[in-house]
This record gives C-alpha cells, structure tokens and sequence, in this order.
C-alpha cells in the first residue's frame, strides 16, 4: 500500500502502444475495446495478450485442425482437453499428448527441456492417468555449428533430469540435425499415462459455489509472458529472455504427481487443470469456459514465493508445479489433508460463480473483470494468406543424370552410418532410465518403445516420427509420410495404432509461404489418418520457429501408440540368428529425392519426396502385422532414412548381442546407389525361419503385398551383392561411434 | 514372509519393488510412509530407488532422518534384514549402516544399462540361493552411483569378504569398460559387518521377467525369503 492507503499495482497507462508491446495487434486491441466496452486495465490487457497469444489461442491453426479426424469407436476423449483419452480394452484407458517447448529450450536447454517434460507429464496426470512412458522427438542445427553441442547436451540433461528424478521412463524417441534450426531447435516431449474408464478427469468448472483450488508450488515471478514469448519469432536480443524460462522442480512435481492421484481416489473433483503457459489466467478461464461458468479468484490468498508480487504478475507467472482445481463444496478440509501429507499447498483461491465472468480481487479491490467468453470463445481466428512460395518448383527439380554414382559405395555407406542422422543414438538415451515401473520391453532404439501392461497378455507400442526434408520438399506428401512412418513402425512390432498426437513446428503464421506449408501439412496428415484409420486425439502447435526471418523447415511431429495383442509375439528390428531368411516387403524405386544419402552425401535437398500409395501402405502394415501376431517372424525393421542398405546395416548391429552378418542380393534394375540409399516408402525388412517363409506369402499374396526373399543372416559381413562387401565391426565402429566422434 | 517397502517423498521404484515380490503370491507386502514409525513384524525392509527429497542435497542426505529412519537402524542393529537399492544404498551409506559413500558418476552423466554382476559371496541371506562366481544380468540407472571408500574401509571390505556383487563384462572380468559408474573396484554391492544389510546400485526389481530382458533380479529376493523361511524354521 502507498502512504494514501491505495492499494499501489503497479499499473501502468494502456494504449494502443502499450497493447502492441504486449503483442496485440491494434485490430485486437479495438476488438478487446469493444468486447468490454471500455479500455482494459493494465492487469486486464495482460490477461488478454496471453490468451490470444497464438500459444494458447491457436487463432492461426484453428480454422485447419478442423479438417484432422478425430473421432473412432476407442476414443473416449479428444481435442481441446489437456490430453486424449484412448480405449485399450481391459476397462483400461490411456492418455497421450505432445507438446513442444522450443525458445525456452534454445535460451536455457536443460531448464528449457526439463520443464517442457514437466508440463507434458502435468497434462497427462491432470486427465487422472498415471504417467507411464514418454518419448521426445528432437532437431537441432548442424552437427558442427558452435551451439549444437552444448544444445543437446543441455537438452538431453534436462529430460533426463526431469524424467528420471519423477519415475517415468523415457523409452524411446527420435533426434535429428539440420542446419535449418541452428537458431531454432526444437524440442516435442510426449508422455502417455494410464487410468480406468470410470477415473477420467477434465478441466471443467461448474456447480455456482464450489471452491477454486490451488495446489502445488508457489508463485513467483518466473515464466511471466513464456507464452507470449513462445508467439513471437526469435531474434538475437530474445536470446537475452532467460528470465521467461521456467526453472522445473521435478521433486515438487513428484509430489504433486501423487498427491493428485491420490485425491482422484476420492469422489471430490469436479475439475482439474495444469497452470500451464499462461498460468493462473488460462487454467481458470478455460475451465470456466468449459463449463459456461464465471470464476472469482482473490489473488491476495495465491500462495507467493516472494514479496512484493503485482495481481497482473500473479495472473500471469508461468511458476512450475502447480495444478487449479474446482472441488465439490465441503470437501476443502479433507482435499487439504491429502496436499499436507505431501508436504504441499493446498489452498481455496476463489469460487465458482454465475455470471460468465472472469473476476479478479487483490485486497478486497477488483483488479479484473472480464468475460470468459472473450478470452476463450471470441478469441480471434484468422485464416491467414497462403500461398505457394515461387522457388517450390525448382527445389523440387532434381536432375539425377548430373549426379554421379559414387564409385566406392561401401565407403559412403560407411559414412552414412556414421552422419549424426543415422549414427546410434545411445549416448542420448543412456541418460534417460527407460527401465523405471519395470515395464519396458523394447527400450529406445528399436522402431517403437514397447510396454507391457501388467495383468494383461498385451502390450503398448509409442514412436515419434517425422521428415522435415520430406515437408519442405512436398509438405503434403510430408504430411502423409509423418504419420504412415509413425504407423509402420507401430506395425514393425505387431502393433495396431489406436490414436495419434501431435507437434505441428513452422515458422511465423504471418508469412504466407509458410502457411501454405502449414495447410498442405494437415492436408496430407488428414488423408493419411483416414486412410490407416488413426484419430487425432490430442496435439499442439508451435509456429515462429523462424530466426531473423528465416523459417525452420516445415516439422510435424507424430505420437502414436498402438496395442499388441500378444506381448509375447513382440519382435525387434534385429537380426536374430544365422541362417534366418531375409525378406523384403514392398518394392524399391529410384527415388532419391529428399533422401538422406543426397544431403549428407551430394549436400543437396532437392527433388520431391519418395512416392506413397496409401492403400499399399496399408497393406504392408497389415502383411507385416499379421505375420508378427500369427508369430512367423523374428525380426521387422521399416526401411526410411539412408535407405535399405542403412536398414540392413542397422538390422546386423543395433541388437543388444554381437552383431550378425548378411548377404542379400538384389536385381532390381536401378542405379546403384538408388538400389541402395533411396528412400522409397512402404517398405519392411523382414527376417523368420524358412519353414515359415509359405506362410508369410500367404498372407503377402492375400493383402498384394509385393515379396521378395532377398538373402539371409549369416557370417560376419554385410554383403549387398553385386555392389558391396564390407565386415560388420567396421560398420559398428562407425555406427556407433558416429554421434559422439563429433561432439568432442 | 512380510517385507516392508518404505516410501520416501521422491521414491520411485517403490511400486517396482512392490510388484516384483507379489509376483507369485506368497509373500506380504506393505509400503511402509516414511512420517510414521516403524512397527514390527516384519522380515525384510526394502529402501528403493529414486530420488528422495529431489537429492538437491547430497543423495540420501534428508531421508536419512525421515521419521521411520530411526525405527529402521533400530530394526538392522538387531539383526533385521536391509536392502537398500540405489537411493537406498545412498541412504544406508548416509545412516552409516553401511561404510563408505556414493558419489556422481566418472562419466559425470546418468547411466541407464544393462550389466553383469558377478556374485562375489554367496554366503548371506542375499545371495544364498546364488553360486559364488555365477552372472546376474540386472539393470543400472542412476547419476551418482560411484562407490567410494578410503583404503582402510576398502581394505576391511575385502578381508570380511563384504563386497557382494561386482560390475564385469559378459565374460565376468571386471574391466574398467564393465564398470558403468567408475566404482572402486567395480564393486555394484556391499553389505555390513554382520551380513544382514545390504546395498547395491543395480534394480533387481526390474529383472524380474525374461520379457524385460532378464529374470536374474529375482534371485537377490529369492534368497532373502529362503534365508527368512530357515530362520523361521530354526526358531520354530
């Protein structure tokens, strides 16, 4: 208070100019004029900028994430919830979602990535489920640009210092480097958790007179404006944000994790929400616009980690670990009994009210009062210019005759294996305990992580994929390639996918080239889903990824997660025993464009993107499926990037044994490096017993699979007659050692 | 027999231990919270992995004076059964049950694998049902499991035969390459003066199933129940 006894906020003047620093355009700014009826206070005009920030609006995406297919018998929760909630039998249910925190990470990495695993987690356990697996999918600029090392490590130290201090394994994931995100890398973390039908929750508030409930962390002035932050494009002077950056307390969130599920033990919630970006301000008003309600909260009684806090900083603070509930009336002291046992606040913040309206009091004075429905449901949609940039045509002419063979193909075989693409990723993921909760089947490095379910005869399979160079190449084939990858490798250990998440990364939704990207992206995405029969159930998306007004290329990232329905039929991608068939399903062409091998090997990212027939790609998934579940093979691996001689080198080494030999051959009339680095999809390489080889044609023959038994494990070389012959401990040296020779 | 699980704010393994040793049904398992005191009856006490209080002070440093910590040095200075298993191990280093300290990794990184465990001593209640040379091939995963002692303690470790399970190769040497954490002496597991307190880094409980990639945990817990069932038998 000042000495007038005025309770003193700190206000400073609005206007129009004031709004614009705050991210508003004037054409916003007159829009929240209007919506009120008068100028928004200070206080006010920060709760607005960050709910209609592009973050937690989607006002740019919205008008295209219409057209992904979101519904299926098995889902029992979809979009516009903190997670999707997918059937998996058993009276079982799972919840999964992905969610990027790219500046934060590029300005702080291990802050940046840990506290981007902890609000995927929050999201997961908010629908009532217990968190069990994640996954992350990661880009980073080019191997040898100055940043990337320290990036990545920071990176990878934050997710595992995250996840491995709150018990849930991280079981699989996928990183790749482009110089296209040297000032932009991007880090998307999944999680998927598990609950029952009846324990499902939702961030809803109802019932005119139940209490807003704040538990968890305290508020301190960390974070304020993270998702105003995560809506603009970086520039240098960004990188002086650090103070944006949220500090992750993975023991706190330990806590929070099991006081939660403890009290959904109990019959006292009606809601619950994650304070997530934006904080106090976007978890009351969605839950109270969820259920047509208002909420006051009195912010005096907001639990403060330091003195001095303004309501609009209060409102606004991206503090970590704290959760809002709206509980039945009468069941505070018995919900704060439950907090206390875990050493955590639990404190009654406000009320449910009648009249739609958003209303904040600091000290008995109202500070804020705006409708719900403005900062939700009128929230601007734009449906910004598209257009196709002009120089898409010649990206995509590639002129293959001016491209020689390489004379030594083993050599450059060699070197592909050890690019930091394709190089083993194990000095990443022997950071992360993938063993915790004792479920892990197939742990990180196999096509998709593997889970049991204990007291099931099933399984659980999770991958991460996406092909920026596919997007930039051909964003609608990219977009259809994204999802039939994630599925093949679902089916590369027998499983049937059963929902799909998302992180759709571009640049700046203002630039009109990368909104076409953007379009076409969803385009194919939708085509692809419907045609392999997986939901949206949950996604996010995170445009101006762009430095200094370059975009990142076009980088949607798939979740999906499928069920086994016998466990014990489950293979891995590796080769298993001497003398096993090796097959081939589907058919290579001479598709180069896009590849790996062209850019890592000819420094060019020309072409269009390998051709893809839905229909086909079904039929491979289906064959390769079938064939695991009837229990006819002993190792399945999907053939992407460096092609089927990468495929088959990663079949020799990338089991926990000694690395096993092969010889194939193969006649198919192609140029040679095209044989074997071209990147053609629907495509698995199969290895079983011969005696079971009838069988596998059956189901082949009967789904139009084409089949081609190619050669067999054996020895210890890899032999690709007639073109190269090389042993296989000079492959494993350089597979891997590939990542970290270069991070020294 | 009935084993107690406790429960430190920050475990983690907790419901791994738990699940592993009801796999079968024959044993009683209780998770024991760390706020109250420890009643008795119990065979064994298991003090999992994780991270107690975040281990934002020296790992193990805070659980060490939880509330049931004094019931637990009480219950292993009387001849009780102590597993300690990662942060465990952390803890009992802290009370001083057991000497010596864990310290961050040589490699300055978190480790998760899988390695072999050669069974130095197969004479305690922990690796009775084992043969003294014979291969386990459990689970590490932690950031500061390197074994520390100075070369007195050392030296007596080796003398009492105390050192239990030590970190070799597929072939069961212990090579520098074998040892994940830089652990004196490769050493993975040790256990007290009087036999009855063990610790160790690897998770026996998530070598519980062939499907997990190895069953070979379940023989520390094995042990501990037949060396239960003959005292019982002895006292009976």
């Amino acid at each position: 208070m000042d000495k007038d006894g005025q309770i003193s906020l700190g206000e400073a003047m609005v206007n129009p100019e004031l709004a614009a620093a705050h991210g508003l355009t004037p054409d916003e700014y007159a829009k929240i004029v209007k919506l009120l009826g008068r100028e928004p206070n200070y206080t006010e005009l920060g709760v607005f900028s960050v709910m209609w920030s592009e973050h937690c609006s989607y006002k740019s995406s919205r008008h295209y994430l219409k057209r992904l297919p979101t519904e299926g018998p098995q889902v029992l929760q979809g979009p516009g919830e903190n997670a999707g909630v997918v059937d998996i039998g058993n009276g079982l249910a799972v919840a999964f979602k992905m969610e990027s925190h790219n500046h934060p990470s590029f300005i702080e990495p291990y802050q940046g990535a840990a506290t981007g695993v902890g609000g995927i987690l929050r999201d997961i356990f908010t629908m009532g489920a217990r968190p069990i697996a994640s996954l992350n999918s990661l880009r980073f600029g080019a191997i040898d640009h100055p940043r990337t090392g320290y990036l990545l490590s920071g990176v990878v130290a934050g997710i595992g210092g995250y996840g491995n201090c709150i018990g849930v394994p991280t079981v699989g994931g996928e990183c790749y480097f482009d110089e296209c995100y040297n000032g932009n890398i991007l880090v998307n973390a999944f999680t998927l958790g598990i609950t029952t039908h009846q324990r499902i929750f939702t961030g809803i508030a109802s019932g005119v007179g139940n209490p807003v409930i704040y538990v968890g962390s305290k508020t301190g002035r960390d974070g304020i404006h993270g998702a105003t932050m995560a809506s603009e494009s970086f520039s240098e002077e960004k990188e002086q944000r650090r103070p944006t950056v949220q500090v992750g307390d993975p023991f706190t969130e330990k806590l929070l994790l099991e006081a939660c599920l403890e009290l959904m033990q109990r019959d006292f919630l009606i809601g619950i929400q994650d304070m997530g970006a934006a904080g106090l301000t976007s978890s009351s008003s969605e839950m109270a616009g969820r259920g047509g309600v208002g909420i006051e909260l009195d912010l005096s009684s907001v639990p403060l980690r330091e003195t001095g806090m303004t309501p609009y900083e209060i409102l606004l603070s991206e503090s970590q670990e704290r959760m809002l509930l709206v509980a039945r009336k009468g069941t505070e002291v018995e919900i704060k009994r439950i907090f206390e046992k875990w050493d955590l606040d639990a404190v009654v913040v406000g009320r449910v009210t009648d009249d739609g309206q958003l209303r904040a009091l600091f000290g008995g004075v109202e500070v804020a009062n705006v409708p719900v429905a403005a900062l939700t449901k009128e929230a601007p949609v734009y449906q910004r210019s598209c257009a196709r940039p002009a120089n898409q045509d010649q990206l995509q002419h590639l002129d293959l005759a001016a491209i020689a063979e390489p004379k030594n193909l083993g050599d450059v075989l060699i070197s592909l294996l050890a690019s930091p693409n394709i190089a083993s990723k194990e000095w990443i993921f022997r950071q992360y305990d993938h063993f915790v909760r004792s479920n892990t089947v197939v742990a990180p490095g196999a096509d998709a992580a593997v889970i049991r379910l204990k007291g099931t005869e099933k399984g659980l399979a999770l991958t991460v994929d996406g092909n920026s160079r596919y997007c930039y190449l051909d964003p609608y084939v990219g977009g259809v390639i994204a999802v039939a990858e994630a599925a093949r490798n679902l089916a590369c250990v027998g499983a049937r996918p059963i929902g799909l998440t998302d992180c759709l990364n571009f640049g700046s939704p203002e630039n009109s080239a990368v909104m076409w990207q953007f379009a076409e992206v969803v385009n194919g995405m939708r085509d692809a889903c419907i045609a392999l029969n997986v939901p949206v159930v949950s996604g996010n998306v995170s445009f101006y990824n762009d430095t200094d007004g370059t975009p990142v290329k076009p980088t949607p990232t798939v979740g999906m997660v499928g069920v086994i329905d016998t466990l014990a039929r489950v293979v891995t991608p590796w080769f298993k025993s001497a003398g096993d068939l090796i097959v081939l399903l589907g058919r290579t062409r001479e598709e180069l464009g896009g590849s790996e091998y062209l850019k890592f090997v000819h420094g060019q990212t020309l072409g269009t993107p390998p051709w893809i027939d839905l229909k086909i790609e079904r039929a491979v998934q289906e064959c390769c499926r079938e064939a695991i579940q009837r229990g006819l093979l002993r190792s399945a691996h999907d053939v992407s990037d460096g092609g089927m001689a990468v495929a088959l080198a990663e079949c020799c080494l990338g089991g926990p044994d000694k690395p096993l030999g092969v010889r194939v051959e193969s006649h198919e009339m192609i140029r040679s490096d095209a044989l074997l680095f071209s990147e053609s999809q629907s495509r698995i390489i199969v290895s079983l017993a011969e005696n079971y080889l009838a069988e596998l044609r059956e189901i082949a023959t009967r789904l139009k699979v084409p089949l081609q038994v190619i050669g067999s494990v054996g020895g210890n070389r890899l032999i690709i007659q007639p073109l190269l012959r090389l042993p296989v401990e000079d492959l494993f040296a350089a597979w891997a050692g590939g990542l970290t020779d270069r991070l020294k | 027999m009935r084993w107690g699980v406790i429960v430190f704010p920050g475990s983690c393994d907790e419901q791994d231990v738990f699940d592993c040793l009801s796999q079968d049904g024959a044993h009683t398992v209780e998770f024991l919270w760390h706020k109250d005191a420890l009643e008795s009856g119990y065979d064994c006490l298991v003090l999992p992995g994780g991270f107690s209080y975040g281990d934002y002070l020296r790992c193990g440093a805070m659980a060490r004076f939880s509330p049931v910590m004094g019931g637990v040095i009480e219950f292993a200075r009387s001849g009780g059964l102590v597993v300690g298993i990662c942060n465990g191990f952390q803890i009992l280093c802290e009370t001083g049950l057991l000497p010596g300290a864990l310290v961050r990794n040589a490699g300055l990184k978190f480790v998760c694998r899988q390695v072999f465990l050669r069974v130095e001593e197969s004479d305690t209640p922990f690796t009775g049902q084992t043969k003294k040379g014979q291969l386990l091939k459990i689970p590490v995963k932690h950031g500061e499991g390197c074994y520390y002692a100075d070369a007195e303690t050392l030296e007596q470790l080796r003398s009492n035969r105390q050192i239990l399970l030590r970190y070799v190769d597929a072939k069961g040497k212990p090579t520098p390459s074998a040892n994940p954490n830089g652990s004196l002496d490769n050493i993975a597991g040790i256990c007290n003066e009087s036999r009855n307190v063990i610790g160790l880094m690897p998770h026996p409980e998530d070598a519980c199933d062939i499907i997990l990639g190895s069953d070979d945990g379940l023989k520390i817990f094995a042990s501990v129940a037949a060396a239960c069932a003959q005292k019982d038998a002895r006292h009976g």
